[in-house]
């Protein structure tokens, strides 16, 4: 990858990574896939402007994300017995912007999310939209905002990140 | 009390047998059939939740002539509505024709009138009957006399408490003074607050599924015994990823919120418990988590040009931590927060969050409100998902034979069943205690044997 002109491919590539580290729980290298300024967010309401002006299912920043990364490596987590498992089918990033000057490119990604613990299975339909950065060199997440297409139902507890 | 139902026909072990109801509750101990048993929560709700006043909502949902917000009492679908009069009634979502539902939006305006799907009958948002297409076919039959010509079924005992709209649906029960005496206090420090003395509900509902029983999360509300145990993954988490920064770093707003839930012992038993007759608690009588929040100088300043400096200190020096109006709705006053309890079934709630704008307060204390909520309320909180598992854990763990009871001994004094108005330490279970006492005597007041 050029670190000034990412191919598009470089973009996908991304979406997917990030993907899978989740999949398979390497959440130290997920986490260093965010830039310092990230935002994770998942909003309450379909078309939610902000994550400041109106609550949302979650909307975190790199420490938050760091305590929940810490707090899945502390067996008093007693919520994450049994093991909570998660899977992300995506269907093929679409580059909604490009913007190379300002370096800022937003995928738009279709998912079906799934998330485990023991007998009990939950099935989410969402749309992803990551914001793009190349940061010192290297191409990094500034925003994940995730559309749960129910976001404003009653919803039981989504223990890792759709 | 032999309305056909559709439900299975239980034993009738505990609905023609008010000694049976009695006997599940003990001075110092509760009985699993509680939380459990069918038959017991079809009880509740037609009792404990019928006859006593229940949270609907708060009347800023509905500001405008027409406005309609729909929420679940005791089982049945009711809305608040504003009316021409500019009154806020509370009203069955269901038409007096067939009984279909009227309005399937959560929230929305329907203008002047409401119109039902199915054969548009038409109804006055008083709930009077407005237009029926062709009327004539009702001519010489017994309509006029029916209980569909009443129109829409308004319930009867409603009261807006500053804003906070409650209902009791039984015509029996206590009225609202005598029921929730002097634990009004709480909601009117809540409203206190805002310099206009006015709340506006702001920043959308989240609402978690809960797979337990009601109570279980209502106990929760005023147990002080949990917070450093079950959130010690995460409020404990956050007070180690904070603590090597030096003194004079300020905390952000997310380490401020989590880290005061892995207080000690000492500071929660510090806290202190204050119940009231039927069922409602506050704990924080002497201070509470929320009391070493930074301060917001120019909030400070418009309370004391609003209040004076002796009132204005006086509000905000009344940090109470959750107070529960049994058995529907908990606050959080200092921090313009609250949850309602809308149970489902023996092993089903959902709890709802709301948060509030103060009127004329600094827009960063909604914006507190909002994150508090988010961190701790929200089904992707990891705060909730320590709380929704022991409350689930306690559900599945109540199928154990060998011991059917569970135990509320902690610091049981038998002076607390004189009931009153009382005030000792944060750790008590009397809160608990208190409330089931509330809860036998409405399962089983007034049902004969």
């Amino acid at each position: 990858m050029s670190a000034s002109a990412p191919t598009e491919e470089d973009l996908v590539r991304l979406v997917y990574l990030e993907a899978r580290l989740i999949d398979e729980r390497r959440f130290d290298e997920w986490y260093a896939l965010y830039a310092d300024d990230a935002f994770y967010w998942v909003p309450l309401v379909p078309g939610q402007a902000d994550g400041e002006s109106h609550t949302s299912l979650m909307y975190e920043d790199k420490l938050l994300l760091k305590l929940r990364i810490e707090r899945f490596g502390n067996p008093r987590s007693y919520s994450l017995h049994p093991q909570v498992r998660c899977l992300h089918v995506l269907q093929r990033p679409e580059l909604e912007e490009a913007d190379a000057a300002a370096s800022r490119w937003v995928l738009r990604t279709n998912e079906l999310y799934v998330e485990t613990q023991g007998a009990t299975k939950q099935v989410y339909a969402a749309v992803v939209r990551h914001t793009l950065s190349v940061v010192d060199g290297a191409l990094r997440i500034r925003l994940k905002r995730v559309d749960l297409l129910d976001c404003d139902a009653p919803l039981p507890s989504i223990q890792l990140f759709p | 009390m032999n309305a056909p139902s559709d439900l299975p026909r239980a034993r009738g072990r505990y609905r023609d047998d008010p000694d049976a109801l009695r006997a599940l509750v003990r001075d110092d101990a509760v009985h699993r059939d509680v939380y459990v048993d069918g038959e017991v929560f079809e009880l509740e709700m037609e009792r404990l939740w019928s006859r006593t006043w229940v949270y609907v909502g708060h009347d800023s949902q509905v500001p405008r002539v027409g406005d309609y917000a729909t929420a679940d009492v005791a089982g049945r679908p009711v809305m608040m509505v504003r009316g021409e009069d500019g009154a806020v009634r509370v009203v069955m979502n269901r038409c007096a024709h067939k009984g279909a539902k009227l309005v399937s939006e959560p929230a929305g305006n329907v203008g002047r009138f409401f119109r039902c799907p199915y054969h548009a009958w038409a109804y006055d948002l008083d709930g009077k009957v407005r237009a029926i297409p062709l009327r004539s076919g009702y001519e010489r039959t017994g309509f006029a006399a029916s209980e569909a010509a009443g129109g829409l079924s308004v319930v009867k005992h409603a009261v807006n408490y500053r804003g906070f709209t409650f209902c009791r649906l039984s015509d029996t029960g206590p009225d609202f003074e005598a029921y929730f005496g002097a634990s009004l206090s709480s909601i009117d420090n809540m409203v206190d607050r805002s310099p206009e003395g006015r709340l506006e509900v702001a920043g959308g509902v989240l609402r978690y599924d809960h797979a337990c029983n009601w109570k279980m999360f209502v106990e929760n509300l005023n147990d002080t015994m949990h917070p450093m145990v079950a959130h010690e993954s995460s409020a404990g988490t956050a007070r180690k990823l904070w603590a090597d920064k030096p003194e004079d770093v300020p905390k952000p707003m997310a380490i401020e919120q989590f880290v005061p839930f892995a207080s000690s012992y000492e500071f929660f038993d510090r806290m202190g418990v204050r119940v009231f007759d039927n069922g409602h608690s506050y704990t924080g009588v002497h201070g509470s988590i929320h009391s070493r929040y930074s301060q917001i100088p120019e909030y400070e300043a418009a309370m004391v040009g609003a209040y004076g400096d002796a009132r204005a200190h006086a509000i905000l020096g009344e940090v109470r931590h959750n107070t529960v109006y049994y058995p529907s709705l908990t606050i959080k006053g200092a921090i313009q927060a609250i949850r309602v309890a809308r149970p489902i079934a023996p092993d089903r709630t959902i709890v709802e969050s709301w948060t509030f704008r103060l009127v004329g307060a600094p827009e960063a204390l909604l914006r507190r409100t909002m994150m508090y909520s988010r961190l701790i309320n929200s089904p992707m909180s990891v705060v909730g998902h320590d709380d929704l598992h022991c409350y689930r854990a306690i559900q599945e763990g109540l199928a154990a034979s060998g011991n059917p009871w569970v135990s509320l001994h902690r610091d049981f004094d038998p002076v607390e069943l004189a009931g009153g108005d009382r005030t000792v330490k944060g750790t008590s279970e009397v809160s608990m205690r208190n409330q089931f006492r509330a809860w036998a005597r409405y399962m089983s007041e007034g049902e004969a044997a």
